[in-house]
């Protein structure tokens, strides 16, 4: 691998470019306040879920911890709030299945300052200490997926780690909370990064930002460390950038061969927003308890970027941004890779990275009128990948899932909606796709 | 509640094939202004003829009615199909052939979407074998319309003053008639059928559908490979037949402005569902339907070859299709 051959301008082929919709870049992170009643799932990660460590009627401080981990891809939560446990029960995830979650009713008098702290010094601890530490602060990737940080950052027996990618594409439309990060957080971004780059061993660290966020990669440069083992690279404005596939192909020009991981290749990727958080989690000795969260859509009176205390349910959330008009759709996440909201009582949880409330008008199913296949080849042509989702559709529409997988490569399909975004018969080709997958994956293990 | 994408591209298979109709509009006012207004009466019998048949067949395949119809695709397929058919064919022609078009071409082969062949070109073949001296009856410039609603209803007979030879076939009967001594540049400068560059009227004509065609590539309808494969391989062949043998073979932008060149670059060769999905593909077929147009042209039968070559051309698409796949993200390089 030509190391480092990065930045000719150039990304990876096909893709699309959805309307940005990025009014909130420019408005400062705000808090918001806490909620009656907090509700943490047991489950916030992918991996089994956490222990609990509190019972009903048990009085809990901000930042203690609530739960601990379960095996090596579970990580332990923390108190959100000063409060007293009220249950630990099942409620409504925002998915749709109830989850075990402690459910805690916040003390109004409190001041909420965290009083539960373990101080770490990450310049003091071994690589290994370093992995245990992150991973007592409960965190996990911010970005969406949710995978545990220090199994991310634990290299693999016999693996070499040649550059730590940090993503800062932020690529769907309406988030802004990663932007947000970069600008006003900058000096925490490379505290995380220096900490990351020393768990997972990486000489040097490369900071991927879209340009369409000049003022972020400006913000970044200005507190960059004068050794030159962290550098901040803009890469093209286009969907879906931020997926690392195509982040390593626009900083590095390679290939992540298909099924496997970026460590394959000697990299690991982090997302903006958990770098930041970890650049000030450690040294405090604070457990994750909050993150920022875009609230945007035409639906949202004061729509912003808030720090938002984890478990606060969606329905305070909506309370006080204020919803207006005919809400049709929340969604959890960006409108390309999103998640709709089942219960408005689910809460915020640590992969949620926006709350999106859109209108009929702004929905895709608002529009579809299904037509067939016109075989003009808009599909192929958006697809990163260079599937063809119109072949993959009509074997999906055919229920040949078998072939999908052999023959059309659909095990390479990341589902990241530009086939279906760009259709102009509104055909709901990854929507297929991933029921594909699933009968598939359900046979193989039946 | 759905599934993500939440949000997608604002357009759809209507607004596509409302935005062909209207890109038809410029080289069809351009028609009307040379030649008259009959064939506006054709597009208005080829348009009932198929919305007829594609209403009658929806029925008959139990297919919801009022979301095909509205489609607009068989308005396209009847639009281009009256383009490309003499306007002064009489009425139940054009009708049959519309008819033939919707009901046989597309819908005995699953309705929009599945016809593996282009249904205006088809029906154009069709009744070019069938019916060889109708699908002559062009319309010499500045005819009355009464004299030209007269033949289209067929309560007149033409006498032969009314009708013309197009560009592409005078050239070609001039070159006969003369033998071993005819020569391109003295059959043009003969005949009233030759304008500035190309057939005189059609010139104007070609230039309103290139201009609608530059429209709908620039509203992204369709992308440039088509119609740039289309027309560099025609201009590059043409310019190559014509270098080595100025004295039989007319000038590249002769081709160009003549006969149906612009409408097969920008609303034949385009049509989607007919055409490859892959880019490569796209340029492929677009040179081989410029190859096999001209090579009919210059030594076929025909004094154009478009339709033929558009249908000959059809037939390998899933071929094309299967060999120009994309190379798959992770699977091809180190």
């Amino acid at each position: 691998m030509k190391l480092l051959s990065y930045f000719r301008g150039e990304t990876f082929a096909r893709g699309i470019h959805p309307a940005a919709h990025k009014e909130m870049a420019s408005r400062p992170i705000r808090r918001l306040s806490f909620a009656p009643r907090l509700v943490v799932p047991l489950s916030q990660h992918i991996g089994k879920p956490s222990k609990p460590l509190v019972r009903a009627g048990e009085e809990v401080v901000r930042g203690q911890p609530i739960a601990e981990a379960d095996g090596w891809l579970s990580v332990p939560q923390h108190a959100p709030a000063t409060g007293v446990v009220e249950a630990i029960e099942l409620r409504p995830s925002a998915r749709g299945p109830w989850m075990q979650s402690i459910v805690l009713r916040v003390h109004e008098g409190s001041g909420q300052e965290v009083l539960w702290r373990n101080p770490r010094d990450p310049d003091a601890l071994a690589p290994a200490e370093l992995v245990a530490a992150i991973r007592d602060t409960g965190m996990v990737g911010l970005g969406g997926a949710a995978f545990p940080s220090h199994a991310k950052l634990a290299v693999p027996k016999g693996a070499t780690v040649q550059a730590l990618v940090v993503n800062g594409c932020e690529c769907e439309p309406y988030l802004t909370c990663d932007h947000r990060l970069m600008v006003e957080r900058a000096a925490d971004l490379i505290a995380g990064t220096r900490t990351a780059m020393r768990a997972c061993g990486a000489p040097l660290a490369v900071i991927g930002v879209e340009d369409n966020k000049p003022d972020a990669a400006e913000a970044i440069r200005a507190v960059l460390p004068d050794d030159g083992s962290i550098a901040v690279e803009q890469v093209p404005t286009k969907y879906p950038q931020g997926s690392e596939k195509m982040l390593i192909i626009a900083l590095f020009g390679v290939e992540v061969p298909s099924g496997a991981l970026p460590i394959s290749l000697g990299l690991v990727v982090n997302n903006v927003g958990t770098l930041v958080a970890l650049g000030r989690l450690l040294p405090a000795g604070e457990g994750l308890i909050e993150r920022v969260v875009t609230v945007a859509g035409a639906g949202v009176e004061r729509p912003g970027n808030y720090l938002v205390p984890l478990g606060t349910p969606l329905a305070f959330v909506l309370e006080c941004a204020g919803a207006r008009g005919c809400v049709c759709e929340l969604v959890l996440g960006g409108p390309m890779m999103g998640q709709a909201v089942a219960s408005l009582d689910a809460p915020v949880t640590k992969g949620v990275s926006g709350v999106l409330v859109l209108r009929a008008e702004d929905l895709a199913s608002g529009r579809r009128r299904v037509y067939p296949c016109i075989k003009c080849g808009e599909c192929v042509e958006s697809c990163p990948m260079g599937l063809n989702p119109s072949a993959l559709g009509m074997l999906a529409a055919r229920r040949e899932y078998k072939r999908m997988a052999s023959e059309f490569h659909l095990g390479d399909c990341f589902e990241c909606g530009c086939c279906s975004y760009a259709c102009p018969s509104g055909i709901p080709l990854v929507q297929s796709f991933r029921v594909a997958k699933q009968v598939l994956r359900e046979r193989a293990t039946a | 509640m759905f599934t993500s994408p939440h949000i997608t591209r604002a357009t759809s298979v209507r607004a596509l094939m409302v935005k062909v109709l209207v890109a038809l509009v410029p080289g069809i006012a351009a028609y009307v202004w040379f030649f008259g207004a009959g064939i506006l009466v054709s597009i208005a019998i080829a348009s009932a003829a198929a919305l007829a048949g594609e209403a009658a067949m929806l029925r008959a395949r139990a297919k919801p009615l009022g979301l095909f119809l509205g489609d607009g695709s068989a308005l396209v397929t009847a639009w281009l199909l009256a383009l490309s058919f003499p306007p002064l064919a009489p009425w139940w022609l054009v009708a049959a052939a519309s008819l033939f078009a919707i009901v046989v071409v597309k819908h005995l082969y699953g309705g929009l979407g599945q016809n593996p062949f282009n249904p205006a070109m088809a029906a154009f073949c069709a009744m070019i074998v069938a019916f060889p001296a109708l699908m002559s009856q062009w319309p010499a410039p500045g005819l009355p319309f009464d004299v030209q609603l007269g033949l289209i209803l067929g309560t007149s007979r033409p006498p032969d003053a009314v009708t013309a030879a197009t560009a592409l076939d005078a050239l070609r009967t001039g070159l006969r008639e003369a033998g071993a001594k005819g020569s391109v540049p003295a059959v043009l400068a003969s005949g009233p059928a030759f304008g500035a560059f190309g057939g005189h009227g059609w010139e104007w004509v070609s230039a309103g559908y290139a201009l609608g065609g530059l429209w709908l590539l620039q509203q992204r309808v369709f992308t440039w490979h088509v119609p740039v494969a289309f027309l560099a391989a025609f201009a590059l062949i043409a310019t190559g037949f014509h270098l080595a043998d100025p004295v039989r073979h007319a000038s590249a932008l002769f081709h160009l402005a003549s006969g149906a060149t612009m409408l097969a670059a920008f609303f034949i060769t385009t049509d989607p569902v007919t055409g490859s999905t892959t880019a490569r593909g796209k340029l492929i077929l677009g040179a081989a339907v410029a190859l096999i147009a001209y090579l009919i042209r210059a030594f076929g039968a025909y004094p154009d070859g478009i339709a033929f070559a558009v249908l000959l051309m059809d037939m390998w698409v899933p071929l094309i299709d299967r060999t120009t796949r994309p190379p798959v993200f992770g699977h091809t390089r180190k």
